[in-house]
This record gives structure tokens, sequence and C-alpha cells, in this order.
């Protein structure tokens, strides 16, 4: 029994969607489906969950590396079966949840937890992404999987997570902290409402094969994606391909998503934006955009010095001076972008006042600004 | 045999933060030494690293553009990927991804995971994201052949389908909801999987110009960013007043509950001060404090749920419960970055979910009919026009909607709203003005 290459349709089954979660559910979550009354923070990555039925359930929170082997699920697998009855989760954010029924299971889970270590020395499950305090970065696949990245995504995170691993498992911020990272402009880790944001940004107009293009390409597909309408089409060597008019490039890449005779990617263009204050809640203020602060900084693996450097600057201005409760954006937008450029000692240039469709609404046109 | 030398990725794995080098590592390590009769390379993890390592030495990635990777009957669910090194690192050489469609809020069994191990060991790189951006299972890397196999054996023994990519129904995602958040206004697992299963065909078959998103938040705090990145935000909210357990309020006020369940114990930020941590913060300045009592203006409260994430054992949501819907989010390719717009200021969500289905398909009909090629939904309804979006819901105006209204005159009326239309007679005017 097994799929048969030459009656592929044979015993087909199609259209099951996902399993049902409710299979899924541990036992006490299931009971209390609906009826939790509140909730506690007990330590760092530690939840408590009161039901009106008077139960509890009691989670552990750990950050996971959202790549994760066979044989780490296994070992997840293992903690799971040994504390939990055979269930656990995820978080929307890569973390991984151990739920357990009663008080006396948490610390015999929490102490095997913390003594699983990789032969290279990490920890497996570091404890925390709770609170007023940084949790899990959500990232993109990166240089290990993925044709349009212009950076590495899993090494940034990496670097990045091992320089504020304090504040993972510390609450001593003044809000939750959401920090994300987009390898290109694609963003399919959608970064623009994060806290801070580090985004893969091209800086050189895309490559041109004449030779395979017309082979490789939709000619007026490629044509059409060009948001800046830098793109016609010409002849080159009696080969039909296109022009790119380098000064309309933003270098966004949309044209080499539909066409890849047109590559844009390399050592020296490519590299890190950062951005920051945006948000997702409606916590006190509406939701927002995260704005750029850092315009570039170079690909510099394996541990991207300037990059940490920049979002440390950032976090640790905002611990330093943001009132209780305050996201990052909301403390930019009190004391004033220009402070708040003075406080991160991040310098501002040219690049970060917007030229793009609705650049206008963010000049400012008031005399009310900071000396 | 190891091959590998990869200096830098090695520096990757000092440091307390997990690390994904020494995890492939282990894996290698694991492929080496197994008897599983592994159907991939068994150097596929040594490649990888190789691989990547190159990467770093380059600043460059390795990956070719895209490529064609699908089981039959489906458009989507596998994305081909090749390396552009292929001599190189034969392992890798394809390495293709497939999505599984996740259960709602990333809750499993062991035993349904190890088998997904199992089958993911064998067939494949043994390497996966736990999760995707979108939600999935990834199961990253695996060489054209074992795509149908790795179809069967998920259709027929875990009985677990793909998920969404390229221009189809994105898998849908919700946050932990009803499961364990006493914030939840609605099911959103329920309304997750069962909208995923209704649109089953929209899901695997791509019919529509781009990618359609549908994320599920239970609250207004927004867990799984619906407002953010997805076309579809379907939003938890509630219409009456918040529930107020004064005593709780007082045990607040007296330093026995901790605000925000304990989350700013990490630094010392003084005595619970109600008045400036609640009411001065409320963005509606709907709550008041006499010292006793806490009382809310419900009418005037925008639900931002700050009071309620500060004091969650005194304040609770209200109990008329169900979800705003607001269409449109997107990241910045291409016009930019969009936010959803508030359309339906509220739905109740109940089984079996007709009415957000029959607006669903509403949008789809108008958004396949109006949308070029690679226009997201939000991007049509900046071109169109919010008011015609609203039309196309068969939904009125409302104020809710905005932010402010229009500062700009340029109001596009409809002919038939004029009193004798938009003909006149030139003629007839002349009669009254001279050239």
């Amino acid at each position: 029994m097994g799929y048969d290459a030459k009656n592929p349709m044979k015993d087909r089954i199609t259209d099951i969607g996902p399993r049902d979660y409710k299979e899924f559910l541990p036992p006490v979550i299931k009971k209390n489906f609906g009826k939790w009354l509140y909730h506690e923070i007990l330590e760092p990555g530690v939840l408590l969950h009161v039901s009106e039925s008077g139960e509890k359930v009691f989670t552990v929170r750990v950050g996971g590396a959202r790549l994760m082997s066979v044989t780490h699920i296994r070992e997840i697998c293992d903690i799971a079966d040994k504390h939990c009855d055979g269930y656990v989760r995820w978080t929307t954010r890569n973390n991984i949840e151990f739920m357990v029924d009663s008080e006396a299971k948490l610390k015999p889970l929490m102490e095997d937890l913390e003594k699983r270590k990789f032969a290279g020395g990490s920890l497996k499950f570091p404890r925390g992404g709770t609170g007023a305090g940084l949790t899990n970065i959500v990232h993109t696949q990166g240089w290990l999987h993925c044709h349009t990245a212009a950076i590495d995504a899993s090494g940034v995170v990496k670097a990045v997570m091992d320089e504020l691993y304090e504040d993972f498992g510390k609450m001593r911020l003044p809000a939750h902290v959401r920090i994300s990272l987009a390898c290109c402009l694609n963003m399919c880790g959608a970064v623009h409402c994060s806290d801070i944001a580090i985004l893969g940004v091209h800086r050189k107009p895309p490559m041109v094969d004449h030779d395979n293009l017309a082979n490789m390409c939709e000619i007026p597909l490629a044509v059409a994606s060009c948001p800046t309408g830098a793109i016609k089409t010409t002849t080159v060597d009696g080969k039909k391909s296109v022009e790119v008019n380098n000064d309309k490039c933003m270098y966004c890449g949309n044209c080499f998503t539909m066409c890849p005779a047109m590559p844009l990617a390399d050592a020296e263009g490519s590299g890190v934006a950062i951005l920051v204050g945006g948000k997702l809640s409606n916590r006190i203020t509406a939701p927002m955009f995260s704005k750029v602060v850092v315009p570039f900084l170079p690909n510099e693996p394996p541990r991207w010095p300037q990059t940490v450097e920049a979002v440390k600057k950032i976090l640790n201005a905002y611990a330093k001076d943001a009132k209780k409760y305050e996201r990052l954006g909301d403390w930019a937008a009190r004391i004033s972008w220009e402070r708040f450029f003075e406080k991160t000692d991040l310098p501002f240039t040219e690049h970060l006042i917007d030229d793009y469709r609705f650049a206008y609404t963010t000049w400012r046109t008031s005399t009310q600004f900071k000396f | 045999m190891v091959k590998r030398k990869t200096p830098m990725l090695d520096e990757l794995e000092k440091g307390k933060w997990p690390s994904f080098v020494s995890d492939i590592k282990q894996e290698a390590e694991s492929r080496n030494e197994t008897d599983v009769d592994l159907q991939t390379p068994k150097e596929v993890c040594d490649d990888l690293l190789d691989l990547l390592e190159l990467s770093f030495k380059d600043r460059e990635g390795h990956w070719k553009h895209g490529g064609i990777a699908g089981v039959f009957g489906y458009g989507g669910g596998v994305i081909g990927r090749y390396c552009d090194r292929p001599e190189e690192f034969p392992a890798v050489k394809d390495f293709h991804t497939l999505r599984v469609n996740q259960p709602s809020s990333y809750f499993y069994r062991t035993e349904f995971l190890r088998k997904i191990c199992e089958l993911w060991e064998r067939r494949g790189s043994g390497l996966t994201n736990m999760h995707g951006s979108t939600g999935d299972i990834i199961l990253l890397g695996t060489t054209t052949p074992q795509i149908e196999e790795i179809f069967w054996e998920l259709t027929h023994n875990l009985k677990q389908d793909l998920g969404g990519s390229g221009s189809n129904l994105r898998t849908p995602n919700c946050c932990i909801g009803k499961s364990r958040c006493e914030f939840a206004c609605y099911d959103t697992q329920e309304a997750c999987r069962n909208l995923t299963m209704e649109f089953q065909d929209e899901l695997h078959r791509p019919s529509f110009g781009y990618k359609f998103k549908m994320k599920f938040d239970g609250c207004p705090n927004g867990c799984v960013a619906s407002i953010a990145r997805s076309d579809m935000s379907v939003i938890g909210t509630w219409k009456d007043d918040i529930r107020i357990d004064q005593e709780a309020v007082q045990a607040y006020v007296a330093g026995e509950f901790k605000p925000d369940g304990g989350g700013f114990a990490g630094r010392d930020w003084g005595p619970f001060d109600i008045v400036k941590e609640v009411i001065d913060l409320c963005p509606t300045h709907c709550m008041a404090w006499n010292g006793k009592k806490l009382g809310i203006n419900n009418r005037e409260c925008n639900r931002c749920m700050h009071c309620i994430n500060t004091m969650p054992r005194a304040l609770r949501i209200g109990k008329e419960t169900g979800a705003s819907i607001l269409f449109g989010a997107k990241a910045p390719i291409l016009e930019g970055a969009q936010l959803s717009t508030l359309t339906i200021p509220f739905m109740r969500m109940e089984e079996p979910f007709n009415e957000i289905k029959e607006l669903v398909g509403k949008i789809w009909d108008w958004w396949s009919e109006e949308g070029r090629s690679r226009e997201r939904l939000g991007e049509l309804m900046q071109r169109k026009g919010f008011a015609k979006f609203l039309d196309v819901c068969g939904v009125k105006a409302d104020p809710r909607m905005i932010k402010e209204p229009r500062s700009n005159p340029y109001i596009f009326w409809k002919e038939a709203d004029i009193p004798g239309g938009w003909e006149r007679d030139i003629k007839d005017f002349r009669k009254r003005h001279q050239k």
C-alpha cells in the first residue's frame, strides 16, 4: 500500500483540510474551553490560567528556533509525553508551550527543560517570552531556503537573540517588545507593524540577463510589475528584452519575483534596514506601522554586529526612557522623533524622509518641533 | 561521511539562544547513523550547511528562482526550490518545500507529531519550520519524486492536508482563542477550521489574481496579527458592558493582585496606581475611580483592552460578543503597506458562520472581476474607493469606518442621486447665457 506512480489518481484523497484541533486539546483545556476566568504570569515564561470551574492550567513557554529538526521535535515529544500526557503546542511567535494541570507537575517540567542543551552549548528550551519583555523573533527563510532574500534570517535572529537573551527571560521593559525579521520586501513575515523590524533591502537596480530573458519571462508581466514604471521593452542583439531606468528604480524586487532574469541581490548592494515603532494591538493606541530609522547596514555574517548594535541602542534607549505601558512607537511619538534620534544615537539622513506615494503625510506641517 | 567545513556557521553555535546550526548538525548526525531506509539523500543536512556557509561567505543566496513542483490536482501547497550550484551540493539539488495546514492554534498530540517526524525523516530533509509565517507546518526540502509519496502518506496515514501557496486562499490562521484565553470574544479556532473546510477548493486550486489571507483574532489585542497581514481580519469584540468585580479592583489597588497578571515583575515600577495606570491611560477617558468604586461609561468605551489587560481578575469582556471585520491589510509590495479597514463593526460569529461566508463570496466575486493581476484586495479597495467596496459588501456607510471625514471635496456623486441627472442641453443654456 502506498502511492502508485503508474496510477496516480487511484484512491486519491484530497480536500480533507487540517486535522481537527479538538483531537489535540489537552483534557484540562477541553474541559474548560471558553470558561477561563483570568491568568497570571507566575514568573517569566510561566503562565497560570484559572477556570470558572476552579481548575487550573500551568503553561511553560520556551523559545525555539523556527527552524527545527525532527530530532528536536522528537525530543519535544519526549518531554510532552513525560510531563504533559502527550500534548504540546506552539505559539504564533515560534515559542513552544508545555502545559500541565497541576502545580506539582510544574517544577519537574521546568527543571527538565532547563538542563537540555545542544551539543554546541546553546539552550534548547530557554524559558521566557511573557509580559513586558521580549518574546521570540518571528522571521522568514533567508539564505537557508529563499531565492529573493537580501539577508539571512535564522543567522541574524540567532545573533540578535543571543545579545538580547536577558530580556527574553526578564519582564523588565516598559511594555511588550515585538521584534520581527523579513529577509526581503515581500515580507512573508509581515514585519511592518513591529516594535523593531529588521528588514532585508536591496540598493542596486536589477541586472538584466538579456541573453535569457525572453525565454525565462513573460515580458509584459515584467514591465507591468514595476510600481514606478521604470521597466520598458527593448531589443538587445536581436533578442527581445527589457531595460530598466535606474533613476526610477526603488529596488523593491517585484520585477525579479515576476522575472527570474532580473536578479538584484548582491554582497554590496543588499543588507539590513531597521524600522521601529509599529504595533498590532489596539491597546491604548491604535495599531500602527513601523518607521525606517536605519536605512542600511551591510550584511555581516556570521553575527551581523552593526545590526545587533543598532537594535540594542534602540531597545536600551526605550527601556531607559519610556513610561510603563508605553510601546516603543508611543514612546517615540511622545518624545518626538528628533529626540528619538538623539536618545538612540542613530544618525538621521535624508534616506529616512519618505518620497513614495503618501510621502507628504509624514512631513512636518507645523512649527511644533523641538530644538 | 562528514565533509562539511563551516567556520562561520560554527560561530552561531555559541551563545544561549537555541542554535539552528547545532540543530541541523544533530539532524545530519542522525541521518548518518540511522537505519531508516532514507528515500532522500543522506547528506542533505550536510550539503545544506555547506551551501549556507557559502552564502555567508558570498553574502548572497544560492537558490534558483522558483521552479515548478506540486501534486496532481492542486496548484498550491508545494514550493519548488532548486540550488543554483547543484554540482557542488548534489544532496540539495532539488529541495522543495511542503506547506502542511496546521490544526487551529498549533495544539498537537505527540503521536501525530511523531508520525510527521517519521514521514519527514524518511522522505524529506528532516528539517521543518514550526511554523511558517502564515501558520503552516513547513516541511523544508525534499526531492521531486517524493512529493506525491508524501502527499499520499499525509492524506492516508495522517488524515492531514496541505496548505495554500500561490494565488489562492492561503492557509487561514487564528489565535489561541477560547482554548486558553479569557479574552476570546468568539471561538477563533472553530471559525478558522470551519472556513478552512468551506473553502478547500479556493485553498488548493489557485483561481485568484493574487493571494488572499484570512486570520482570526479573538480580541482587540490581536495576537495573530490579523489587522496587519490579512486581507480579511476577523477580530473579536463585544457590544455590551465590561463586567466589573469591584472587590477584585480593590485587591489591585491594595497591591494584592499584580497588574497585567504580573507581567511587569522584572522591574520595580512602584506601587500600582489605578488612576495613573488605568483611568488616565484610558484612550476615551470613559473611566472613573472615586477611591472605592470603579466606574466605566461603556457607551464611550472603544474596547482597547488596556483596563482588562491590566486588571484581568477584575474586568472581563462583555457578554454580547462577536467580531469586527476589517479588510485589506498587506505588506508593502506594491503600493505600500496597509492595515485592514473596519468594514463590519459587529457580526455574530456562530456556527455555521453563514453570514461571513456569504460576505467572503461577494468580495471574491468583485475582486476576481475587477482586480488586476497581483493586486491585493486592499489595493483594489483603494483604487475603486471604499464607497464602492461597501456597495459590494451590501453595507451602509457608517462613521465607525473612518478616522475622519475626507478633507477634499472631490465627491464622486452617482448620477441617479442628482435631480435631473447629468444630461443637459447646451442650447438651452445659451438661451440664458451668451458666449
